[in-house]
């Protein structure tokens, strides 16, 4: 605070009367600048994508060959665990949270987000809630082992890292629900004069529907794992057979949040895919009413298809029939977003640079991801390759290829803007190739561990399947390492302030507001006065 | 740097084909022995022709646009969007594929569902980290064992090497008859665990306090193996699934064994037995039963799995030693053992619990006094 205090006190006029803010650290600390809190966001994510991949890289390497080797078998459900959490939690909602900061009020011709202060708030009880996760790891018992599901009875067996488990992800829920609230209300009033709701960008559209998402489902996972606390620790029965409690109730209400929470994570993505491509294609997005539309219905889908995680529980024929199809009707919508991609790209005049190549990537990738779980939403194929590496793989492909590549192209795409230096150009090519080749190796051998019969979440596996780990475990290696490389890009462009000079407008093709209305970079304050959208 | 890494690339793909070439891989499902698994064995490849049909169709246009539509050689943007009639195609025509894979897959789930009137009926209960199995009717209606790992630890350690059927192998496997429609009822006793076989084309969750049913009909004789596929805790990789499928003459045969087995085991509940004798079976039971938690130098692995050497437990009073055995304690992983092992059992693993380390209570617990905490 004294910081605060003592920059009113020096009256720094010369700053202009905006600009007015604390420097150094209380700056971060104390800002509710939507392109600050955008940046921590981001970092905050990029430092998540690390932790988390250390975690994953242990895995692999435990996995290379049988027989237990680095880790005992308890510490390895932490690692798998923890992985899924802070890669969940930690490193792919804030980055998208951190896209939505800069680029909304951006696109939408906003000063600011709404709630500035909330913002500031929002993402600060990140860095809590992930100091709680590593602490989770230095406690009796060490870290939550219960998978990422945390699926009872096994988590009310846990130490007390459980319950650390638990707080950070109440913490992080609240932070994603204050977020949305700031997002829902910044996009629903602060749009500039003329901007119909059909007439904003896909990324501001995809991200509303998210964010109300969000607000649907973050409370159910609270209420969850709420539950989870209380059987732990207050004598309470919800999970526990023996008291009246049923097990399957967790999943259930699990995966009511966890569903919709998968296209929380992939839908701001097909967002960023939409700015993307139309740009390099040089042609406007083929359907935007339809792609409006699809959004919204793989979100409206989203909250009736949960149960088809949970095929192998035992349910009647009808319910499971139910949740068969009703997953199976979400290739439609999908496909009609893969289609109008395609279509885009179609007689346009494409160049590829880094964002484009991602974005392709993204197409190709994604949609294999997409492939199979077509094959996994057909319940007896489903029975056979639940709880293997063929959904290991499978959510890989999504969530790797699909969120990780779209932040990835968001990130050359937009770091002119916010840097105003132009990234590196090859070894941005060199991310991307790199990336994808070995994204590739570590994950499609994957799905023939799966349908050969490997279980997923084991620390020792039979010796048929040893050589496919080796390759996975070479290409994970190869996959995190490359990672440094975009740091290096990132740093470049950032801090380093290195590279050449952004134009206000690097890309031919684009014409929303940040590129045509401002300079690069972005000015700290931008839009004072609302631009008129015609 | 570029003919660096490149060189780098190209060498771990050599290695990749390298190993490729060097090995037979299990590309696919394993191959099926019921009628359910090859069902969705055909389901699978069904499915993987339509999508690879779909896959080089879209991709196929893609890759076109990409090559020909690029700026670098000149290709000049379209502005066209929008087209009612193209969306309806693409919008209609995904979903009657959709409607050709789901009638396959209907039939065959409802087939899958069908658990009526089966020839034998078994029940498998998981424990952490074991299976036990009932035989409830049906031919060797009566035959009940636990089925844990055989595979020694040693081996895991990577002190031996590994045998044939490493992590896969168990000390008493499940034996059915073959062209038999079994029935599978699962429950748990602690979390909840997963029954599967993946030659039969079955999992089922096994779910404390509820029952669940499966079934299968091996059409071949022969050894299947599977794992519990739920996580399950520490040891959730080490509790594998082996069936055996015998004919139905050696079937009959093993279960007449199986009862002159249990007849010859039963034993007199009010037989008096001596320290050294109660210590010597309690240590088979506590290395079978309590060391992959307590381990086997009695100084556990806290706080989840607390020390028995010097524990307040295991040196105070017999009943509620006892009692903790039977009934386990809730809100742990510390499991209820009454329906898993005999009073004798008990009685020696109590007894040894209370002399082995340092515990030096001189106590033995004799079986009738299990009998009465039991009661």
């Amino acid at each position: 605070m004294s910081a605060v205090i003592d920059t009113h006190g020096h009256g720094h006029a010369d700053h202009g009367g905006h600009a007015d803010h604390p420097s150094g650290l209380m700056r971060w600390v104390t800002t509710t600048n939507h392109k600050d809190i955008g940046t921590m966001y981001l970092w905050f994510s990029f430092a998540m994508l690390l932790l988390g991949g250390v975690l994953a890289l242990t895995i692999r390497t435990e996995l290379f060959e049988p027989g237990l080797q680095i880790v005992n078998p308890e510490f390895f459900n932490q690692l798998t665990t923890m992985h899924g959490i802070i890669m969940v939690f930690g490193a792919i909602m804030p980055a998208f949270v951190g896209f939505a900061n800069w680029q909304i009020p951006l696109m939408i011709g906003a000063p600011d987000m709404a709630f500035a202060r909330m913002n500031n708030w929002s993402f600060w009880l990140l860095p809590v809630a992930a100091s709680l996760l590593v602490i989770s790891f230095f406690v009796p018992g060490g870290a939550p082992a219960a998978g990422w599901t945390l699926y009872a009875p096994l988590s009310t067996q846990m130490g007390p890292g459980m319950d650390l488990g638990i707080f950070a992800l109440h913490i992080m829920g609240a932070s994603s629900i204050m977020g949305s609230i700031n997002i829902i209300t910044t996009v629903l009033n602060m749009r500039a004069p003329g901007m119909t709701l059909m007439k904003m960008p896909m990324f501001v559209w995809t991200w509303l529907i998210t964010a109300y998402l969000l607000i649907a489902v973050m409370p159910v996972l609270a209420g969850a794992i709420t539950m989870v606390l209380a059987d732990r620790h207050f004598g309470t029965s919800f999970f526990n057979a023996a008291g009246g409690g049923d097990p399957v109730m967790f999943q259930h209400i699990f995966w009511f949040f966890g569903h919709p929470e998968v296209y929380i994570m992939i839908l701001p993505a097909f967002g960023i895919i939409s700015q993307v491509i139309p740009t390099f294609a040089r042609k406007p997005l083929f359907g935007y009413a339809s792609m409006v539309y699809a959004t919204s219905s793989i979100a409206i889908l989203s909250f009736i298809v949960w149960a088809h995680h949970m095929f192998t529980v035992g349910m009647p024929t009808a319910g499971l029939l139910f949740f068969m199809y009703s997953t199976m009707l979400i290739a439609v919508p999908t496909g009609v977003k893969v289609f109008n991609w395609l279509a885009t790209m179609w007689k346009g005049s494409m160049t590829f640079e880094t964002p484009m190549l991602f974005a392709v990537g993204f197409l190709f990738v994604f949609t294999m991801g997409g492939f199979t779980g077509l094959m996994l939403a057909i319940m007896p194929v489903d029975v056979q390759v639940q709880d293997t590496y063929y959904v290991v793989a499978h959510f890989h492909y999504v969530l790797v290829a699909g969120s990780l590549f779209a932040i990835f192209a968001g990130t050359y795409f937009w770091i002119p803007k916010w840097t105003g230096r132009m990234y590196d150009e090859t070894l941005g090519k060199w991310h991307f190739w790199l990336s994808l080749v070995f994204f590739n190796i570590t994950f499609f051998p994957m799905h023939f561990l799966g349908l050969a019969g490997m279980p997923r979440r084991i620390p020792d596996y039979a010796s048929q399947f040893t050589e496919f780990n080796q390759i996975a475990t070479v290409g994970a290696f190869g996959f995190g390492l490359t990672q440094l490389l975009f740091l290096y890009v990132v740093l470049k462009c950032g801090p380093l302030a290195r590279g050449e000079k952004a134009p206000a407008k690097p890309w031919e093709g684009a014409d929303t507001l940040e590129w045509t209305h401002l300079p690069s970079p972005a000015p700290y304050h931008s839009f004072h006065e609302p631009p008129e959208v015609k | 740097m570029n003919s660096v890494l490149g060189r780098l690339i190209g060498g771990v793909l050599l290695a990749l084909y390298a190993g490729l070439a060097s090995a037979a891989y299990q590309l696919n499902f394993q191959p099926p022995v019921t009628r359910i698994a090859s069902e969705i064995y055909d389901l699978h490849m069904l499915m993987m022709y339509v999508i690879l049909v779909i896959f080089c169709i879209v991709f196929g246009v893609m890759f076109y646009s990409i090559y020909a539509h690029r700026k670098s050689v000149g290709h000049k943007a379209e502005q066209f969007h929008e087209n009612t009639t193209v969306e309806i195609i693409w919008t209609v025509v995904p979903f009657l594929i959709l409607i050709g894979m789901a009638w396959p897959a209907t039939k065959t789930l409802i087939a899958f569902k069908d658990t009526s009137n089966p020839d034998i009926t078994i029940k498998a209960t998981g424990y952490q980290w074991k299976w036990g199995y009932d035989y409830l009717k049906g031919e060797g209606e009566g035959v009940a064992f636990l089925s844990g790992l055989a595979t020694p630890q040693d081996q895991i350690h990577n002190q031996k090497p590994k045998g044939e059927n490493y992590l896969l192998e168990v000390d008493h496997p499940l034996v059915v008859p073959v062209g038999k429609k079994i029935r599978v009822l699962t429950t748990a006793n602690d979390v909840i665990h997963s029954f599967w076989v993946p030659a039969f084309g079955i999992k089922q969750d096994a779910i404390p306090g509820f029952v669940r049913d499966t079934w299968f009909r091996a059409d071949k004789e022969g050894t299947y193996r599977g794992q519990c596929a739920e996580l399950c805790g520490k040891d959730h990789g080490f509790m594998p699934i082996v069936v055996e499928v015998l004919s139905p003459e050696k079937y009959t045969q093993w279960v007449a064994e199986q009862k002159k087995q249990s007849a010859a085991a039963a034993e007199d509940p009010n037989k008096q037995w001596t320290a050294a004798e109660l210590q010597a079976r309690g240590e088979k039971v506590y290395a079978a039963n309590c060391a992959a938690c307590h381990q086997a130098n009695g100084k556990g692995l806290p706080p989840a799995f607390p020390a028995l050497d010097g524990s307040k437990v295991a040196t105070g009073d017999k009943a509620v030693h006892i009692d903790r055995v039977l009934n386990g304690k809730a809100g742990t992983a510390m499991a209820a053992f009454a329906k898993q092992l005999s009073d004798t059992d008990i009685a020696a693993v109590v007894t040894y619990e209370r002399n082995a380390w340092g515990n030096k209570t001189g106590d033995a617990v004799q079986p009738a006094e299990v009998k009465a905490v039991r009661k």
